[in-house]
């Protein structure tokens, strides 16, 4: 009895596997067809057909965290919320300046503490209900107030690192929020603060709708988003895929241009490319920029670059001996090949930085001329600084891959060798990328490079977060306290005019500059590829953006 | 009865080690640095932020604290919410075990069939071309990156042939319909031939991937095993009664063969179900290997030690499973 069963299992097994085999086989060379000399065909079909619906599949990294674009702070998110959800102003297609997006203009008052908006008329949500004023009133009320009953209990991090807290805090911004006609919203702040209104075209301050939130709760509405986009929420497969569906009654009229779009999670960026070579996907972001020569050769791929707004820089915990005495850090700054370091690790995708923010932010200070790679002078520097000899320090470097620090140990290799020249022995540490980043925080390091993609488009959001001394503990690594640049930083913030904050801001660099907590060392411009019939697609510097504009030629 | 009186013994025997591990999981993940809250609100949180969201978390608590909280939960049955996702363990976890599960059955069929008939055919005809050709690639199958090797298949019959996709489970242009996460059932049962046939392709390089190691383990085994058993006394006596060679091999010798074999057959098998996470990554699988470990980089707590505790129950569960084998291969093996 024993023996058939085992037989019988054996059997089955053997059975299964040559099954598989054979359905493996018959892809591989169909037996019944007749052996004509015809190319094995692709096995996806690559393009769509005039009459088919048109489906755009971006392959990307990571999988997003949620949906609910207030809860979220993480880039894979928001390339995803921005397809399904609108703000109240929105961004220019390649730059951070401000343009109406769900309100067609606004107003500011004289004291700059009443900002009036006048909003576009017919939008609708993807489950019906009208696009207004309440529903406005009702979103930012959800997120200021703790006690409201569809607040989350973890917090909104971008509202409230950029609103000052939530209602009762002390620095909170917003008085309030009041639906003064169906089409007006008016906003009162409690103090007058430059960057709000470029604050609100950030991708977490969308207006989602208050019925669907309602119906969902608000912790599921993350995995059940409803907007005003371009597209619809259809289906979320974790890790794998998140597919949308075409708004046909999008606002914008003739947008968007493809009726599905699928975000596609492939983790590993080779296999992504083979996947886009093959054309099971059209698009993809994070390429390797070794990767762009074979984009580059093929002409079935184009390369597409995303406009840079960050910095990667190697910075000095200031705190620490003898990086307290500035004549060492302006040593180490002649010491680096800044231009030689560019071209070997961003693959020709990247530009010598000079400042804390990228030449494309307003209010950058393009009259600071960058030290040249001197080690003379760097040597020089060192001797008044009392170390003729040089000296032995630790030299932090990331272990893991950014658009801003392509390859963080090679780098970090390459700057030994030319410190080496002037006596500064380093020895490279690194370590796993959450306690990296928590060490760097509390001040653990030494010497270290870091690096930092922009929100919002505004210089505070550069200078101030990397460099503030209210910032130390938080993104102000260097652990730098100038307080003459805090304080015009500060004045900066509250002062009502473009023009008079862009000259404060770069009063600021040329302090940076000179006092030199940190080496600027790149602005990388992150390299995309797209199959060559994929048409009018215009990354966002801020590193997510809406996919309406995009079509399939 | 004694079978299931056994059974019933090892199954609790199942809590004891549970427990144990949950204990050493849960130390070891709060032994690495790295802060779960600073690693959900990202790289960019303000101080006062984090401080805010570990009280929020319970993080604030003495370890013991937390680790008693933990046990309540998942007596109750409770997987607990991923703290980077906010959604509930349970819930997500089923859709990657399907996944992982559907791919370690098709490499273990792959590896099984390859593996078992090279290691009979080997030890058959010792010393001949086949079997140093056999035993000279299972010694480069078990020397194999696994990440070189995938890279490798996709670049070829990928990239170069075409005769295959790259990633993925399925077409992202034609999607299987998911029922019970599992995209061969899901793909039959919606009679969608053409998908079934895109899953299978789909399968075929992750497969052979993630089932080379264990093709040549078992390919390995199989071959020592077989050359014991071929020495035996009966093996001599059945040949001598004039029966054919094919059937002394496949009848009587392999069924002695095959405990050592079943054994780590097994063992694979539980390897290859706690996920593979080099394979998941590279062939962009939705599975529960790439699941922890994107947890643990984020300090995902609650996710790390429930699915380790899914994992660990499984592969419990299937080493069971393989011992109650022993006793229809070996009649003489009791259980007590």
């Amino acid at each position: 009895m024993k023996k058939r069963i085992l037989s019988a299992t054996m059997t089955s097994l053997l059975a299964i596997s040559m099954l598989l085999a054979g359905c493996s086989q018959t892809t591989q060379a169909p037996p019944t067809e007749p052996a004509k000399t015809e190319q094995p065909a692709p096995t996806p079909a690559p393009e769509p057909a005039k009459s088919e619906p048109k489906q755009l599949i971006v392959g990307r990294g990571g999988d997003s965290a949620g949906l609910d674009p207030i809860r979220e702070t993480d880039g894979e998110s928001f390339k995803v919320t921005e397809n399904i959800f609108d703000t109240l102003v929105g961004y220019e297609e390649e730059s951070t300046k401000v343009v109406p997006s769900l309100a067609e203009k606004w107003e500011i008052s004289e004291d700059g503490l009443t900002y009036t908006f006048t909003l576009r008329q017919g939008v609708k949500f993807h489950d019906g209900t009208d696009f207004n004023a309440e529903a406005v009133k009702w979103n930012f009320e959800r997120w200021m107030d703790k006690s409201n009953p569809f607040h989350n209990q973890d917090g909104y991090y971008y509202y409230n690192d950029m609103f000052g807290g939530y209602k009762g805090d002390p620095n909170h911004v917003i008085k309030s929020v009041e639906a003064v006609d169906p089409h007006t919203v008016k906003f009162t702040l409690n103090y007058p603060l430059a960057p709000f209104i470029q604050n609100l075209g950030m991708s977490p301050f969308a207006i989602a709708s208050p019925t669907a939130v309602q119906a969902a709760g608000a912790d599921g509405f993350t995995e059940k988003p409803v907007g005003t986009g371009p597209f619809k929420f259809k289906e979320w497969k974790r890790n794998d895929t998140i597919t949308l569906e075409k708004n046909p009654d999008y606002w914008n009229a003739g947008y968007p241009k493809v009726d599905t779009l699928v975000f596609k999670s492939i983790p590993e960026n080779t296999a992504r490319l083979t996947a886009l070579i093959n054309g099971e996907i059209d698009l993809m972001d994070g390429l390797n920029p070794d990767d762009a020569e074979t984009v580059q050769g093929n002409s079935d791929l184009q390369l597409i670059l995303r406009p840079s707004m960050n910095v990667g820089y190697i910075g000095f915990n200031v705190e620490k001996k003898p990086f307290d005495n500035p004549k060492v850090r302006e040593a180490i700054a002649y010491a680096i090949n800044k231009p030689a370091i560019v071209e070997a690790f961003f693959a020709g995708l990247g530009q010598p930085a000079v400042n804390p923010m990228p030449p494309t932010l307003w209010g950058h200070n393009d009259s600071i001329k960058d030290r040249e790679f001197n080690l003379e002078k760097a040597k020089q520097l060192l001797a008044e600084a009392g170390f003729p000899n040089g000296f032995k320090t630790q030299f932090w470097a990331m272990p893991v891959p950014r658009p801003y620090m392509p390859d963080g140990v090679k780098i970090a290799e390459a700057i030994q060798q030319d410190l080496k020249q002037i006596g500064i022995e380093t020895e490279i540490v690194t370590m796993e990328w959450a306690t990296y980043l928590e060490k760097t925080r509390i001040g653990e390091q030494t010497m270290f490079m870091l690096g930092w993609t922009g929100d919002n488009g505004d210089p505070d959001n550069f200078l101030a977060t990397l460099l503030d001394k209210n910032n130390i503990d938080g993104n102000n690594n260097t652990r730098w306290a100038n307080d003459e640049a805090s304080q015009l930083m500060m004045k900066a913030k509250q002062a009502n005019t473009q023009s008079e904050r862009e000259q404060l801001y770069k009063q600021v660099q040329e302090i940076i500059f000179k006092e030199v907590p940190m080496v600027p060392l790149a602005h990388s411009t992150p390299a995309l590829a797209a199959r060559a019939n994929i048409v009018d697609y215009k990354p966002h510097p801020k590193g997510s953006e809406s996919l309406e504009k995009v079509d399939i030629k | 009865m004694a079978l299931l009186s056994y059974s019933i013994r090892r199954i609790l025997m199942l809590i004891p080690v549970l427990l144990g591990m949950s204990i050493v999981v849960f130390s070891i993940i709060r032994a690495i640095p790295g802060d779960p809250a600073l690693t959900i609100l990202g790289e960019k949180a303000s101080a006062k932020a984090i401080a805010d969201l570990r009280e929020v978390l319970g993080l604030n608590n003495p370890w013991y604290i937390q680790y008693f909280d933990y046990l309540k939960q998942i007596i109750t049955g409770d997987l607990g919410v991923s703290l980077h996702t906010g959604a509930s363990i349970a819930k997500e976890i089923g859709p990657y075990l399907a996944a992982t599960t559907e791919l370690t059955i098709f490499s273990m069929c792959f590896a099984v069939f390859i593996g078992v008939n090279a290691g009979i055919i080997s030890a058959w005809k010792q010393n001949s071309w086949f079997d140093y050709t056999a035993m000279l690639i299972a010694l480069i199958g078990v020397s194999m990156p696994i990440f070189w090797l995938g890279l490798m298949e996709q670049w070829f019959f990928a990239q170069e042939l075409k005769w295959l996709p790259s990633v993925g489970r399925d077409n992202p242009r034609d999607p299987v319909q998911a029922i019970t996460h599992f995209y061969i059932v899901d793909s039959i049962m919606a009679g969608r031939w053409d998908q079934f046939r895109d899953v299978v392709e789909h399968l075929i390089l992750p497969g052979i991937a993630l089932g080379t190691i264990p093709m040549a383990i078992i390919a390995r085994i199989t071959r020592s095993s077989m050359l014991e058993v071929m020495r035996a006394d009966y093996v001599r006596t059945a040949r001598a009664k004039g029966m054919a060679q094919f059937g002394v091999v496949y009848k009587h010798a392999l069924k002695n063969a095959m405990i050592p074999v079943l054994t780590v057959i097994g063992l694979q098998t539980g390897l290859l179900l706690g996920g593979a996470v080099l394979t998941e990554t590279i062939f962009g699988w939705p599975g529960v290997g790439r699941y922890i470990f994107t947890a643990i980089g984020n300090r995902d707590y609650p996710v790390i030690q429930s699915g380790i505790l899914v994992i660990a129950t499984i592969f419990v569960l299937i080493n069971l499973l393989v011992d109650l084998l022993y006793a229809y291969i070996d009649p003489r093996i009791k259980y007590r």
